[in-house]
This record gives C-alpha cells, structure tokens and sequence, in this order.
C-alpha cells in the first residue's frame, strides 16, 4: 500500500488510489465539477489539478494514482489562481440567473463560485443560445447552464446501460444532445438530473415547487416494486415536491422514473378523504363511526347467520409489515376464521 | 431472493428465467448490467427479446410455457456431461437417484422440438451455467403465473440443487418479488394456512402458542386463498370481504368472473387511497393514509427489512391504516394495545424468532435481512448456508405438460402479460401521475 504525504499529512492508501481519492479518504477537499465516485475517471474540468513533486506541471487529482513517496500539494497561490481561471472561464458562457434556478443552494458551480469569490469577469465574449424544446415530461434540459462535465453522459452509459445521450458537435458548439438533436427519448429514469453539477437538468415537476433551502427531507422506501430503493422525500409545506435517492443505500442512490418521478399521487384531488357509504347505489360522505358501526353490525350479523369462514380479508403488498400484521391478527383473532390472503398468489 | 442485490455485481453467470427485469425491477437489472460489465455472462430465457438481451451472451427464445421442457433438457445435459456437484448432492439433498432418472427423456433435441430453442443452445446454457463458480438464476412471473407454475418453481430449484449453487454467497435461486411489501405481507402471516413467519395453522403447538400470544381461541382450519374467495363468493359460500389496499378487479385473471363475484357479497369494505375499480363495488369504502404518511417497515425482494417514515400527513378524514384496523378489531370486541407503531413489530419478533433482532433503532440509516434473531445478530445476506431448514433439500421430479389454454382456431393468438416500466400494477397510484400517464398513456398489445 502506497505511503504518501499530501500538503504534509501522510496518508496511505490501496495501490490504484487516485489522488483524489486518497485526499478524501484523509479529510482534504479538492473541488472537482466533473468527478462522480461510482464512474470513470474523466479529467475533465480541471478543477482538481494539484501539484506533485517531481512533476513540473499541475495533474489532475482524478486521473493519477498514487505512488510510494509522492509528496502532493492541493493547495498553493499558483493552482489556486488556475482554479479560479477556470472557473472564470466556465462562468463567462453561464447565464446568471441563480435567484431563479431551481439548482440554487444545491449547485456545485454556484458553491465555487462563491468561495473563489468570482463576481466580475474577464472574459466577454459570445454565449450560447439553446432554445429548450423537450416535450418529454420529466426532464428539464437547459444546455447554457450546461458545464460539459459529461457525468449525464457517463452514467447513462456507464451505469444504465441506455446511452441516450453523448457529446456532440466540437469546441463552443459542443452540447449534450441525444441523436441527431432530436428530443429526449429514453428510460427517464433522471439518473443524469441526479448527478447533474449545475441546473442544466432538472426535473420538470420541480419548477418553482421550491429549492433546497426551502425543504425538509425524510427518509423512507419507494412504494413501487420489490426492489426497496431508499427515497428521500423533499417536503415543502405538506407536500412532496421532489424525490431524490442517497447514495449509502442498497440502490446506491439509482432509482427509477417511477421512484424518481411518479410521487404526485400522493397530493392527487382524487385521493380518499372521508369513508363512504353506499345507500341506494350512490355513495354519501360518512363519519368514521357511522363507518365503524355499520361494519361491525353487517360483520357479526355474517358471522352468526353463517359463521366465521363466510368472512374473508385482503391484506397488501402495499402496506407495511406492521399493518398486514394486524390485519390478519385482526381477520384470525377478531372475526375468527383463517380466511387471509393477498396477492402473492397472482 | 436467496441472495442479496448487493451479490449480483459478484456473479459470473446470471441465468434470467420469465423476468424483464429492465422493466420489472429497474435497479435490480442495473446490478446485472454492471455484472455483464465485469465480465459475468448472462443468459437469458424469454419468448420476448426483452431489453436485457442487449447484454446477455445467450437468448433462448422458448415458446411460451415450455420452461419445464426446457430446464430438463438442461439439466440432463448437465447430467450427461458430470457438470454435478456430487459432495453437495451426497450431504445436504435426498432424492437425486430417484430425479435424476426423471431426467433421461429430455435430450435438447427432443426439447428443442417442444422449446423451439435449437439444441445447442440448450447445451451451451448448460455448459455456462454448470461450469461457472457464483451463478445465479433469476426469475419472476414467467416461471410462476402459470397453470404449471409450481412445476415451473420445483425445476428452477432442482437445477441450483444439481449444481450445489445454494447457500452460497453470489450463488443462489433468486426470485424477484412483485410489489414494494409482498415478501412482507407474506411473512407477516396475510396467507391462508400459515401465521407469521410461514408457521402453519393446521399444528396444534403452533396455534396453541399463537392462542397464547394473542389471548384468544383461534381457528385450526386452514383458510381460503384470493383465488379461492373469489370463487367462494361467486358460489355464495363467502358472504363479505374485506379489502385492505388491493384492487382484484384490475389485477385479477378474469375480471368479468370476479366482478360478479364481488357484486354477490352480501357485504364488501373497501380501504384504499383511491376509489379503485374494487371499491366502486363496496358497500363501505375507507379512506387509508398513503406510503409517505405513516410510520412502519416494508421488507423488499431480499429480505431486507427498511424503515418508511411519516413524511406528511394524508388527507382531510383519511387514516393510516394501521389505526383503521386497530380500531375496527376494538369495536368487534377484541381490543389490540399498542403504545406505538414499533410495538408491533416488537411482537411479531416474540412470534417469529427470524425478526427478534430487528429494532427501528437498528434499521434508522440501513435496513436489516432476515433471518436476525438476535439484537447483535447483523442479518443475513443470503440464505442456506450450512444446511437447510428442513434437513435435506428435496429433489422434486417435474415433467412438462402442456398449459392448460394453447391457440386454437377460435383463439390462434398466444397473449402473455408484461409490467411496464413507467406504470405499476393495478395503476391505482401510476394512473394518476400526470407525467407518467403522459409517457405511457396506455397498454399495449
């Protein structure tokens, strides 16, 4: 195992490390825009570059591995100021309009720009004009916020397998595009919007529901198939706004267009609101115990005209452990028959 | 899921038997896209040219319903050409003379004429499946929605047994379960014959210690499945029903039948989110608190226990359902304390020892598998190893027979059910996302 010393704490890391991983392991930040742990390194924002003795120009932390008796600096005026350079560059072709991105308070380049404390620009010059024109539901592409990190590209590739999406065109008319420049057609499972550093891809949904700072997150299980992703619930006054996953989770923060985009339900006008009972084919708005009363009336009648085994009981896969607990204490102890099943038998 | 998902990025052969996993369990499939990735082979069986294909080294496309023919043929290649695992066979199987025997008749070539799969595929996926060191085979409706699904099940098994590949990490049968809580509510006892934890009914000791457990007198008699209350209620022999957040009118095989049977109870209650295509038949509909609105655990297709939280409260006069039921038991006289949410699941692991060790505390940032019988038991990844709860594993001769329904003049087609990435089962919840409706807004033949 390769021992090291960056900016003078010695670290000691597994052969194949890159720097930047060893940097991290030891609690030393370097800024990375185009980096994502579960992908190839790419090297290609720069941002990372760091000095190596021995070596007369900055790497890139992301692409060198580490070797015994490397001394690494991530730190000095010069790099620094190649940093900001590049950060100045990128900012010169960005619109500025982060009091109304949706990305704001969550955005990597927005976080740098910041601590480079970059407000004026040097570099004036032509910008990039996109007219954003995807009629899929789900995905907001605003390519001149776009930063050409190519994480989108590489996950898709890399992790989901689909390629929907890759570089195209060269120089300052390079964009992310699908084929042919034609509209987004694909899994839409927003892995890209998930690893996206800037607000270049959102999601649809979010536009003005509200932004990081404005939420509170809960942790929970997506309610679709078996799989058990962890979702986090962004929640805005009551409401579920967005869903995003956590990458220390068994779906190592990958979800689904499902469990990513299909959560407005939950809000839907035409969720049940107060039980119902029908009288004369109709259904009219009761309370909780006309509800309860006339159930158990219909129950124990049933049960003493035929007895227990004339009542049967659905339980859920939907519902919790807890709940299809009870429920089939509930059919067994309170009514008294074994009739319980659900739909593990279709 | 005998494995668990984190072990399919280790396997070197993954043999997909009846399951579009791209589809059906997206973030299952990216596991074994990463696997294909580092190398592991897959194989694939499938009448369709799923999606998965694109990955796969081999694709059987086998007629619809000949998944018996067709694993026989396999494993008699496997047979013939000493690909067993003998050791495994001697200690922890019985009846291997007796299968093995059953396996003779299946040459590929008589299989290929049944399969339409050409015979050396067939020998091919035997020799890859056979020789590889962690596979492990996938499955999910495609083997079990069949007139001949348990035959379909007992195959899948004989061939991992042959092979020894059980009980290992990596290695393993691995059927994907449907829904977000069916392996749940299957362990939780919501089946006819058995109370939590797979303990039958039908055993005095057991309904003894459930009788004391619950403090009431308990009925020995096996119930009735879905399947059969349907047919009851049709035949006037089950007079109500009631209906805790599933939808039988969609999701059932012949809606027309179950609709008249549902309409001939006496009495029908219905609890859901939405006023599903079931509940429009209740006589009381009740309205239940959705996923992110109450407290509690679903356990996913691995076993895995997971913390659901409260995120936000349901709507108006709407109810989690657990209060629903707890109230409703109050009122027909038999009266369940609990002081919180996690009482319960303290009492289910009193009642089955597989989840004593599984406290919300436990599971706050990552969720636990069973079997976890102790507090500092860490859970266990994949089942089987070092033995079998029943002793030995049985062989279990299976022979193919034709499904029940094949094309005929009047009805030449073959049609086969398929999920759709972008809705989910019944579409009670799908069917009102406007997005998803927007990308999918039908099925399609």
């Amino acid at each position: 195992m390769p021992n090291l010393r960056i900016d003078g704490i010695s670290v000691s890391a597994p052969e194949g490390t890159t720097i930047l991983d060893a940097a991290k392991s030891a609690d030393i930040p370097i800024p990375t825009l185009c980096h994502h742990p579960k992908l190839t390194p790419y090297g290609g924002c720069r941002l990372c570059i760091v000095d190596v003795k021995g070596i007369n120009r900055p790497v890139t932390s992301c692409t060198t591995p580490v070797t015994e008796g490397m001394e690494v600096s991530t730190t000095n005026p010069e790099i620094e100021k190649l940093r900001s350079t590049i950060l100045e560059l990128l900012l010169s072709d960005h619109p500025n309009d982060c009091m109304i991105c949706e990305k704001a308070g969550d955005c990597t380049l927005q976080e740098l720009a910041y601590f480079y404390g970059i407000r004026e620009n040097r570099f004036e010059g032509e910008r990039r004009q996109y007219t954003e024109k995807d009629d899929n539901p789900f995905i907001r592409r605003n390519m001149e916020k776009c930063i050409l990190c190519s994480k989108c590209v590489r996950i898709c590739d890399e992790i989901q397998g689909v390629g929907a999406i890759d570089l195209t065109y060269r120089g300052f008319n390079a964009k992310v595009s699908p084929p042919f420049g034609k509209d987004l057609n694909c899994e839409f499972c927003g892995q890209c919007v998930a690893v996206c550093p800037t607000g270049a891809l959102t999601g649809k949904m979010w536009v003005t529901k509200g932004r990081q700072k404005d939420i509170r997150e809960v942790d929970t299980v997506c309610p679709y198939c078996g799989c058990g992703c962890s979702l986090t619930l962004h929640i805005r006054r009551n409401r579920v706004i967005r869903v995003s996953s956590k990458e220390n989770t068994i779906n190592e923060g990958w979800l689904c267009s499902k469990g990513r985009f299909g959560f407005s339900f939950i809000n839907s006008p035409e969720r049940l609101k107060t039980p119902l009972i029908k009288e004369k084919g109709k259904f009219r708005e009761a309370s909780w115990d006309e509800a309860f009363d006339l159930i158990v009336s219909k129950l124990k009648k049933i049960r003493k005209k035929h007895g227990p085994d004339s009542i049967g009981g659905l339980a859920s896969a939907r519902c919790t452990n807890e709940e299809n607990y009870l429920f089939q204490k509930f059919i067994r102890a309170a009514v008294g028959t074994n009739n319980v099943d659900h739909c593990a038998r279709l | 899921m005998t494995n668990s998902i984190p072990e399919i990025s280790a396997n070197d052969v993954i043999f997909v038997i009846g399951s579009n996993t791209t589809e059906t369990h997206p973030i299952i499939a990216l596991q074994m896209k990463r696997a294909a990735g580092k190398g592991a082979e897959i194989i694939i069986a499938d009448p369709r040219k799923i999606d998965l294909v694109r990955f796969s080294s081999l694709w059987m496309q086998h007629k619809p319903g000949t998944d018996v023919a067709l694993l026989n043929a396999i494993m008699h290649v496997i047979l013939k050409e000493k690909m067993l695992d003998g050791k495994f066979i001697d200690e922890w199987t019985e009846g291997f003379d007796a299968f093995s025997k059953t396996l003779k008749d299946y040459t590929p070539a008589k299989a290929e004429k049944i399969t339409g799969v050409p015979a050396k595929e067939i020998v091919q996926a035997a020799r890859m499946y056979g020789k590889a060191a962690r596979p492990a085979i996938y499955y999910t409706m495609g083997i079990t929605q069949h007139s001949h699904g348990t035959q379909n099940v007992f195959a899948v098994a004989n061939l991992a047994l042959m092979t020894g590949n059980l009980g290992k990490e990596s290695t393993g049968v691995n059927p994907l379960r449907g829904q977000n809580n069916v392996q749940g509510s299957t362990d939780m006892g919501c089946i006819p014959n058995q109370y939590p934890g797979y303990q039958k009914v039908d055993l005095d000791a057991i309904k003894e210690k459930f009788e004391s457990a619950w403090g009431v007198k308990l009925s020995g008699k096996p119930g009735i499945t879905a399947t059969e209350m349907i047919i009851a209620a049709s035949e006037g022999s089950l007079n109500a029903m009631y209906i805790m957040g599933e939808n039988p009118l969609i999701s059932d095989p012949d809606i027309n039948h179950t609709k008249k049977a549902l309409k001939k109870l006496e009495f029908l209650v219905v609890q859901d989110i939405f006023m599903t295509e079931t509940a429009e038949l209740a006589d009381v509909v009740l309205p239940a608190a959705c996923f992110a609105e109450k407290e509690g655990t679903f356990t996913n297709t691995e076993r895995r226990l997971q913390r659901v939280r409260k995120a936000v409260t349901p709507p108006d006069n709407a109810r989690e359902d657990s209060w629903i039921v707890l109230e409703l038991s109050r009122r027909m006289g038999y009266e369940m304390q609990y002081n919180f949410i996690e009482e319960v699941l303290q009492e289910i692991g009193k009642v089955w020892p597989a989840v004593a060790g599984i406290t919300y505390g436990r599971i706050e940032t990552f969720g636990l598998q069973w079997p976890c019988p102790t507090l500092n038991h860490p859970g266990t990844p994949y089942l089987f190893k070092g033995g079998f709860p029943r002793g030995k594993a049985a062989f279990t001769p299976v022979h193919y027979s034709r499904s029940k329904e094949l094309p005929d003049r009047e009805f030449p087609f073959v049609l086969s059910t398929g999920r759709q990435l972008f809705h989910y089962h019944s579409g009670s919840m799908t069917r009102r996302v406007t997005e998803l409706n927007m990308i999918a807004p039908e099925a399609y033949v």
